[in-house]
């Protein structure tokens, strides 16, 4: 990955919040709680790098990912492009921008639709902005070379194709109007192993080649290290910790971080057999309800075996906040300690 | 932990299903032997026919299935038995842990129930007797207040618990066979590793055999002690954990570690393989895998590789040119491509085999 220039971002999320409501059943459906899938995000992405939305299920990283589309209205916070918020842009303004905002999703069977040929797939982004014109045809069958497909094939229908082939035709859809800015939804989770890495080697150079920045959104950190300039790793809502990738992987600093690392298994049978493991018990709390203070506490192996009773008080009332305690990124944990695992 | 005799020997295990497209060959002669006390680790990826041979293991083929080959478990042959006599190898003798808990359990029934109706279904023990024990099986695969949660049903527990809760129930009747398939695939990655401890757990208890069927090779190489590879319905590759992950001599193999993305290495340019896997209808002649084989020369196309040890006699390939593997990284082979524009378009996904 090459370095990210550090000028002005190309978009910024501030304090972004989304609540969804939970209603009752029976004839008149009153509210009785909310999901509180993101509470309270904030990062920036520069021009041509990657940052990577990391967690496990229902840590809010897909709903984040389209909330910084303004996919989804947003219940408080912020998402800025450019500089410009989002949110108070007029309709017109904002259809403008969502060319340069473009999004390529996890399932490459979901997401094509299945009674249009690839073709039309590729070019309705070009058609919807009104620019298909004369150069449309060329265009899509340029966007299909560029993704290592033949162009021959583009009068073809997505159930023709396999899964990674599919994915690179989402890719293709996404760059049909020269984006400055890619999210990735999971987009390499539905593919077979050995297929992965084509896709992953085809989103490195497409950055190379037209400077796009990313948002990808994963679960899975072994491709998220091979993929990404920084990383934001999200629990219950929140970004517990972020940092340089490396600076993540070598000098872990929040609880979670580290169990996180320590449970994702490595391909090398010496070294998953010698590492040193720190496995975290019970379940991730419901949305609708999470923990006081600090909303990792519950799960977390330092609160139940190293502080003390005073310790775990702080942690149980007040909301650790996401700063640098001195370990050179921002961890969001009162006694937050860095550890070498790999 | 190793005993002398082999517990199940599946030789030459063949499976097809007729449909309307023609013959899917989904597993085309396997043999492999499992040794009590050992973890065999199957991995394979979409259509390797990983899946489809446990499921004959375990007799829950659909009934249009075509099957031949042997499997030989106790002394009996068990792609020959009843269906009577196979219920009481199912659960007895050999058991199954799938991948989704949520299906493998009933929903109308407690947790404590179900794990009992287990112990009941084979011994002859009282229900208080077999709910008490249900219990103490929920202790075992740590599942906190096993009594209250004996008494829950099945979705008020979590995904992680639930599979713990198949866990209990494949071990409530010390089988000598635990089958694993796809076990931890559809959950988070830090409950993963709470389940794959219960999975050691269960099997140390038990001291059975397992056979763990997974596409993750990290899981694998944590878990197996010897590995065989699958690929287009047949074994390419089989030998010891250490020999699978360090000295390959199967091109396939070579290739799929060189794709992984590794937490643990600093980025490097992956090696993908190219193309996709063959039709398993019409199956080209030769080496499965020759169409995407760097190595591939005339012969790989016209005979198909038999599987054949080198200098360790544990360790087979199927490949006519394994010595030219060995000793190789994947990029010594594999170019780090982006796509191959030849690549040409599958044919139809075959069915009876999961994703």
């Amino acid at each position: 990955m090459s370095a990210p220039v550090k000028t002005e971002p190309v978009l910024s999320a501030r304090d972004l919040v989304k609540h969804f409501p939970i209603r009752s059943g029976g004839v008149i459906r009153r509210r009785v709680g909310e999901v509180q899938a993101v509470s309270g995000v904030s990062f920036d992405i520069y021009p041509r790098e990657t940052l990577a939305l990391v967690g496990e299920s229902g840590c809010g990283k897909s709903t984040t990912a389209r909330l910084s589309l303004n996919l989804q209205p947003l219940t408080s916070g912020q998402v800025l492009y450019e500089g410009k918020e989002l949110a108070k842009l007029p309709g017109k303004e904002m259809q403008r921008l969502r060319r340069s905002m473009q999004i390529v999703f996890q399932d490459p069977y979901a997401s094509l639709d299945p009674r249009v040929p690839v073709n039309e797939i590729v070019a309705e982004p070009l058609r919807i902005h009104g620019l298909y014109g004369d150069g449309g045809r060329e265009r899509v069958r340029e966007l299909l070379h560029t993704v290592g497909l033949r162009p021959e094939h583009g009068n073809r229908f997505p159930h023709e194709f396999s899964g990674g082939q599919r994915q690179r035709i989402g890719i293709a859809r996404a760059l049909a109007l020269r984006p400055r800015l890619l999210v990735l939804d999971e987009p390499v989770s539905a593919l077979d192993v050995s297929i992965q890495a084509g896709v992953l080697n085809l989103l490195e150079d497409l950055q190379e080649e037209f400077g796009l920045s990313y948002l990808f959104v994963s679960h899975d950190l072994s491709v998220v290290r091979h993929v990404s300039d920084r990383i934001a790793v999200m629990y219950l809502g929140k970004i517990v910790e972020i940092a340089p990738t490396e600076e993540l992987f070598e000098k872990p600093a929040h609880p979670y971080t580290q169990a996180l690392i320590s449970a994702i298994p490595i391909p090398d049978p010496r070294k998953e057999r010698t590492r040193e493991r720190i496995v975290i018990t019970g379940d991730v709390p419901s949305p609708a309800n999470p923990p006081s203070g600090c909303r990792f506490r519950t799960r977390c192996p330092q609160f139940a075996r190293q502080l003390s009773e005073s310790q775990r008080e702080r942690c149980v009332n007040e909301e650790p906040a996401l700063t640098d305690h001195g370990h050179g990124h921002p961890a969001a944990c009162h006694y937050a300690e860095t550890r070498q695992l790999i | 932990m190793t005993s002398t005799d082999p517990i199940l020997t599946v030789e030459d295990l063949t499976v097809r299903f007729p449909t309307d497209d023609g013959l899917v060959q989904a597993v085309r002669g396997v043999s492999y032997d499992l040794y009590g006390g050992e973890v065999l680790g199957i991995v394979g990826e979409s259509g390797s026919g990983k899946s489809v041979t446990s499921m004959a293991v375990m007799g829950l083929l659909p009934r249009t299935a075509r099957v031949s080959g042997s499997i030989r478990f106790e002394g009996k042959d068990l792609l020959k038995i009843s269906e009577k006599e196979m219920n009481t190898v199912r659960g007895l003798g050999i058991s199954m842990v799938f991948q989704d808990p949520m299906t493998s359990l009933n929903p109308v029934y407690t947790v404590g129930d179900q794990i009992a109706e287990a112990i009941t279904a084979h011994h002859d023990v009282r229900k208080d007797v077999a709910r008490k024990q249900a219990v103490e099986l929920l202790d075992l695969v740590h599942i906190p207040n096993p009594q209250q949660r004996a008494r829950e049903y099945p979705h008020q527990l979590s995904g992680g618990m639930r599979q713990r809760v198949v866990i209990a129930v494949a071990i409530a009747n010390n089988p000598k066979v635990i089958i694993a398939d796809e076990p931890t695939t559809a959950l988070d990655v830090t409950v993963q590793a709470q389940i794959l401890e219960a999975l050691q757990t269960a099997q140390k208890e038990t001291g059975a055999a397992m056979v763990l069927i997974t596409h993750d090779l990290g899981v694998i190489a944590g878990q197996a002690d010897r590995v065989l590879v699958m690929y287009a319905g047949k074994a390419v590759e089989t030998g010891s954990v250490d020999e699978i992950f360090y000295t390959p001599r199967m091109p396939y193999t070579l290739g799929l570690l060189g794709s992984l993305p590794r937490l643990d290495l600093k980025t490097e340019r992956l090696t993908p393989i190219s193309g996709a896997p063959p039709s398993m209808i019409n199956m080209p002649s030769g080496c499965p895998f020759s169409a995407r084989c760097p190595l591939a020369q005339d012969i790989c196309t016209r005979e198909e590789p038999r599987l054949e040890a080198g200098a360790n006699a544990g360790h087979l390939a199927a490949c006519h040119f394994s010595d030219q593997v060995v000793g190789h990284d994947p990029a010594d082979l594999f170019r780090t491509s982006t796509a191959d524009p030849s690549e040409p378009l599958p044919a139809t996904v075959n069915p009876g085999e999961n994703e």
